[in-house]
């Protein structure tokens, strides 16, 4: 029971980590229908830029809490960035062309950001402390939760929050609904479709700047590469869950953590991957709209 | 207005120098402590930037204004690739200069060269096979690789269990790529366009780490080696007349694919691909079977990589499954897109500069990828239609008097 | 009655979610007739054509055809679109869907696919067969062409034509498929007076000269009323009406239908 226990916190913590990089994925794709390949190195890059602050801001003998807000400020201020600049130069002139040309320039982008990295920085996994203090008052369950984890799964449902009540009350979460259904009519309707494409894009980028720093510090290490498996399971979230829909994303998360989780703990942890695409394959077979998503009859 | 451009180019550059602040100027090394800080960096950065955002303002604004005149002239315009391909004064003779290079080439140039070609022909079998259910059909598979990955593991595997030789297996590995082409099809096919990417990038992705975990089948990482080279009749062959003999071997192959692909495009199969790339609701309120369409043309992209994947495996004498990655599929997808989709010609062109100039910008190597990227992303920005833009070939009513 | 209808629609019903967009439909179409499908904007019109034509899958309700030439009758509810469209059922689409980046002669080429039999190998072989199966249809292709007027247009690109010229092409190759019953949604829309009244002719002409019955969903009141021997009214995804054109014109619940809508605009 125990066991079961943990496997089920493992796979809880798991499925937030997705969460807040599914997110990105699914507010993008609900928008603009692009599958942002070049998301998960979004999400790499937040993991760097976070270890450049916290190295340095070590160095000068900070407080690690600060050490630890600041970095992960500055992450996702730097993640937004390249988020916003990465749409302009990539998507932005291809939102008519067909999307087999913005999907393409999606890859061209992630390759590029890798190696951007790969090339100033190192190739080698470098470590990255973990910041996270054990609270004290965690101790008695230690055993069965960490305090990284807790904190974890803390921020990942606070995030959630608020982008929720963002989305549904202020203007621009309204703006991008309109978006989301029909863009020619947001247009004419005197919605700015090309800022609204950018927050998206932003609010991607933040959460999943928020996944990077989080994910690094409890795994202890980074390099060029976290981005694309980060990337192709938080997708296969998005996707599970229903593309386009956040609550769909979260949902999926959970259900691809939780089974992941299980999956290696009880069965074996060789084919780890191998399952998260088997599931993604036998979901898009069966249900194509996802779990959330409703399926409908395309309008001739 | 000047003004306005040189002011434009230093915002751009101002924000890049922010942008690339932390990644390009501080590197930390966290195993060893240590913290460099490279200003020289951002100089770099800034002036390259404000080179490089006016020359993008200038090509998107012309860009568009190429798009306007065709929009008032209502014709394409003729591409020069076009022009080209169509003038019998200038195809004929580089047809005939391209034969002659390629039949003096193993003899003139090293056994080195010779490898080089026979992976770059190599690519035109894939590029041509992916062209079909990409450029063609419009199917966008990312999973190419895994029948690719097919293909040469059947040939390894048959021949170190049962001793099968390579011709045999020729025909026996493109018929199991196309089995499992049709096979993951089947299901899969009803998805739409970028689902499909995804399925089939899933797919090809479990073949992979199947071949990678599972040891008793395949060898896992370790792969297989000592796979015989093509034999010719029993005749015994030093590794230079091999590589020759394999050499002439791919050409003949390219040829037949050329041959094969060209008789299809002109079909009612090739018709149907295209309007199944156009409408698909359109195709099927006209008779046209979907699902079958899009089959044929999976199943047969297939076959062909299942062709070049025992090719591969008899050329290089060893496998594994690092050989069929994602981005290897990604790589073929880029031979199609960067060629010229839909255009036979183009992905010939492709498979040649994607692999010839890597090999031949090795003082390059380390920017090769970073280069790579972001010529996919210029390529679809600015020419989306690839190096060899062609408008194809259409069917002609000529009045027979 | 000595004669079957060659379609014969009862009860057809379609749910979306709450909407019932059909609700218990009946029409059916004789051999030779031309047969007007009409009423307000969403009444169900063309969810109509989607559920016979096998693009949607009816929730209720039988869709039957006795085609003239084997005159079994059959039910073609819940069957694909490709294989309606092969027991000889053509139609257009009221938001043209052309193949745009074909020529008009490749368009109707298309629309001779499932008459033909060339699979893989003999695309690749090419014999003789082939071949001339080939030229056989590029023939009928351009004969069609020239019987709808578009012959001067053969080898545009069908985004370069005109938009009457567009609808023809798309009634062009509903004909290449060899259907023995057409059904048009709104063929003359965005037309102007010249091309509706030569659509109206080409319409007369198709149901003479080749035999081909229709059905057509039209605003054009003008032009149902000249064509029309018989005419179905829907509203709300009811049907209100059926009859003659003079019928049609006295009936109340139609002016009632009709008449709501001009309030409503
Ligand atoms: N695939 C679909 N999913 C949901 N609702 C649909 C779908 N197709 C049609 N509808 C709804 O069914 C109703 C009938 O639509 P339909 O297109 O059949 O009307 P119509 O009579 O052809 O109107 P018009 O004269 O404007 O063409 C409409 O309310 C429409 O919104
Ligand atoms: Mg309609």
């Amino acid at each position: 029971m125990e066991y079961f226990f943990e496997l089920f916190l493992g796979g809880l913590t798991r499925g937030s980590i997705y969460a807040l990089i599914a997110l990105g994925y699914t507010m993008v794709y609900g928008i603009v229908q692009l599958i942002n390949f070049a998301h998960g190195e979004i999400y790499m890059i937040g993991a760097f830029t976070a270890l450049i602050v916290i190295s340095v801001l070590t160095m000068l003998g900070w407080n690690q809490i600060a050490i630890l807000l600041i970095a992960a400020g500055v992450a996702v201020v730097y993640s937004s960035a390249y988020g916003y600049t990465m749409e302009k130069i990539a998507y932005k002139p291809l939102r008519k062309a067909p999307r087999l040309s913005a999907l393409i320039s999606a890859i061209g982008m992630s390759l590029f950001l890798q190696n951007y990295v790969l090339l100033a920085q190192t190739s080698d996994f470098m470590p990255f402390p973990g910041l996270i203090p054990d609270f004290e008052f965690m101790e008695p369950y230690a055993h069965i939760i960490g305090s990284p984890e807790l904190v974890i799964l803390i921020t990942t449902a606070i995030v959630m929050v608020l982008l929720t009540i963002m989305i549904k009350f202020s203007k621009i979460g309204k703006a991008m609904r309109a978006t989301a259904q029909d863009r020619d009519m947001a247009m004419l309707v005197g919605v700015n479709v090309n800022w609204v494409i950018s927050v998206t894009f932003i609010i991607g980028s933040a959460t999943a700047a928020i996944g990077g720093v989080l994910i690094a510090s409890h795994i202890g290490q980074v390099n060029f590469y976290i981005g694309f498996i980060a990337g192709i399971k938080a997708f296969v979230a998005a996707v599970l869950g229903g593309i386009g829909s956040i609550p769909g994303a979260v949902l999926g998360s959970l259900v691809l953590g939780w089974t992941e989780s299980f999956f290696t703990g009880y069965i074996s942890s060789d084919y780890e991957d191998v399952f998260a695409f088997i599931f993604l394959v036998l979901i898009l077979i069966f249900r194509p709209a996802g779990i959330l998503g409703r399926s409908t009859a395309e309008k001739v | 207005m000047l003004v306005n451009e040189l002011k434009k180019s230093l915002f751009v550059s101002l924000w890049f120098m922010f942008l690339t602040f932390p990644i390009m100027v501080i590197q930390v090394n966290t195993v060893e402590n240590i913290i460099q800080w490279r200003w020289a960096n951002l100089f770099f950065v800034g002036v390259g930037s404000f080179v490089l955002s006016a020359l993008w303002r200038y090509l998107i604004r012309r860009k568009e204004q190429g798009i306007q005149e065709t929009e008032v002239d209502g014709v394409a315009r003729v591409t020069l690739s076009q022009r080209l391909l169509n003038n019998r004064r200038f195809t004929i003779p580089a047809l005939f200069v391209v034969s002659i290079l390629a039949l003096a080439f193993p003899f003139v140039f090293s056994l080195y060269q010779t490898n080089i070609m026979i992976t770059a022909m190599i690519y035109v079998l894939l590029g041509l096979g992916l062209n079909i259910v990409v450029g063609v059909a419009g199917l966008l598979d990312l999973g190419y690789a895994a029948f690719y990955c097919v293909g040469a593991y059947s040939y390894a595997l048959l021949n170190y269990h049962f001793g099968f030789g390579f011709w045999s297996v020729l025909g026996i590995g493109a018929g199991l790529a196309a089995l499992f082409g049709i096979i993951l099809g089947f299901p899969v096919l009803r998805l739409r366009g970028d689902y499909l990417a995804i399925v089939t990038l899933g797919f090809g992705e479990i073949i992979r780490l199947i071949m990678e975990n599972w040891n008793a089948f395949s060898f896992g990482p370790s792969g297989i080696a000592n796979i015989p080279r093509p034999g010719f009749f029993g005749v015994e062959m030093n590794i230079e007349q091999v590589t020759i003999y394999v050499y002439f071997l791919m050409i003949g192959m390219s040829l037949f694919t050329i041959f094969v692909v060209n008789r299809l495009q002109d079909s009612r199969i090739g018709r149907a691909w295209i309007a199944l790339r156009e409408d698909e609701v359109a195709c099927q309120a006209m008779g046209i079977d979907k699902r079958k369409t899009k089959l044929m043309a999976f199943a047969l992209g297939a076959t062909w990589a299942g062709f070049a994947g025992v090719i591969f495996a008899a050329k290089t004498t060893f496998i594994n499954p690092a050989s069929f990655t994602l981005w290897e599929s990604i790589n073929i997808l880029c031979v199609v897109v960067l060629g010229g989709m839909g255009s036979i010609v183009g992905v010939i062109v492709g498979a040649f500069v994607l692999i010839l100039l890597p090999e031949y910008l090795r003082f390059l190597s380390e920017y090769r990828i970073l280069a790579f990227g972001a010529v996919l992303v210029v390529m679809m920005v600015f020419r989306p239609g690839g190096i060899v833009e062609t408008v194809r070939r259409t069917y002609q009513y000529k009045e027979t008097a | 009655m000595d004669m079957e209808p060659i379609l014969d629609v009862k009860q057809l019903t379609m749910k979306f979610g709450g909407l019932r967009a059909l609700d218990k439909v009946d029409l059916d179409v004789y051999q030779g007739q031309i047969v007007a499908l009409i009423g307000p904007n969403g009444a169900g019109k063309t969810t109509f054509f989607n559920c016979i034509t096998g693009m949607y899958d009816p929730s209720g309700g039988d869709v039957l055809i006795s085609p003239p030439k084997n005159g079994r009758p059959q039910r073609i509810n819940g069957i694909k679109p490709n294989k309606v469209t092969e027991k000889g059922l053509a139609r257009t689409f009221q938001n043209i869907r052309l193949f745009h980046n074909m020529t008009v002669l490749e368009n109707v080429m298309i629309g001779c696919h499932c008459r033909m039999k060339a699979g893989i190998l003999g695309a690749v072989l090419r014999g003789a067969s082939t071949r001339r199966e080939e030229e056989a249809v590029i023939q009928k292709s351009y004969t069609i062409l020239k019987k709808i007027g578009l012959e001067k247009y053969v080898n545009d690109f069908a985004k370069n034509l005109p938009y009457g010229a567009q609808r023809r092409l798309e009634i062009a190759r509903a004909m290449a498929t060899d259907p023995f019953m057409l059904l048009l949604d709104e063929p003359a829309a965005g037309m102007n007076p010249q091309e509706t009244h030569e659509l109206d002719e080409l319409i007369i002409r198709i149901r003479d000269t080749e035999g081909i019955s229709i059905l057509l969903i039209e605003h054009d009141m003008k032009l149902v009323m000249s064509l029309s021997d018989r005419i179905f009214v829907m509203d709300y995804g009811k049907k209100i009406a059926q009859g003659t054109p003079e019928e049609i014109r006295k009936n109340p619940a139609v002016i009632k239908a009709y008449l709501g809508e001009e309030i409503d605009a």
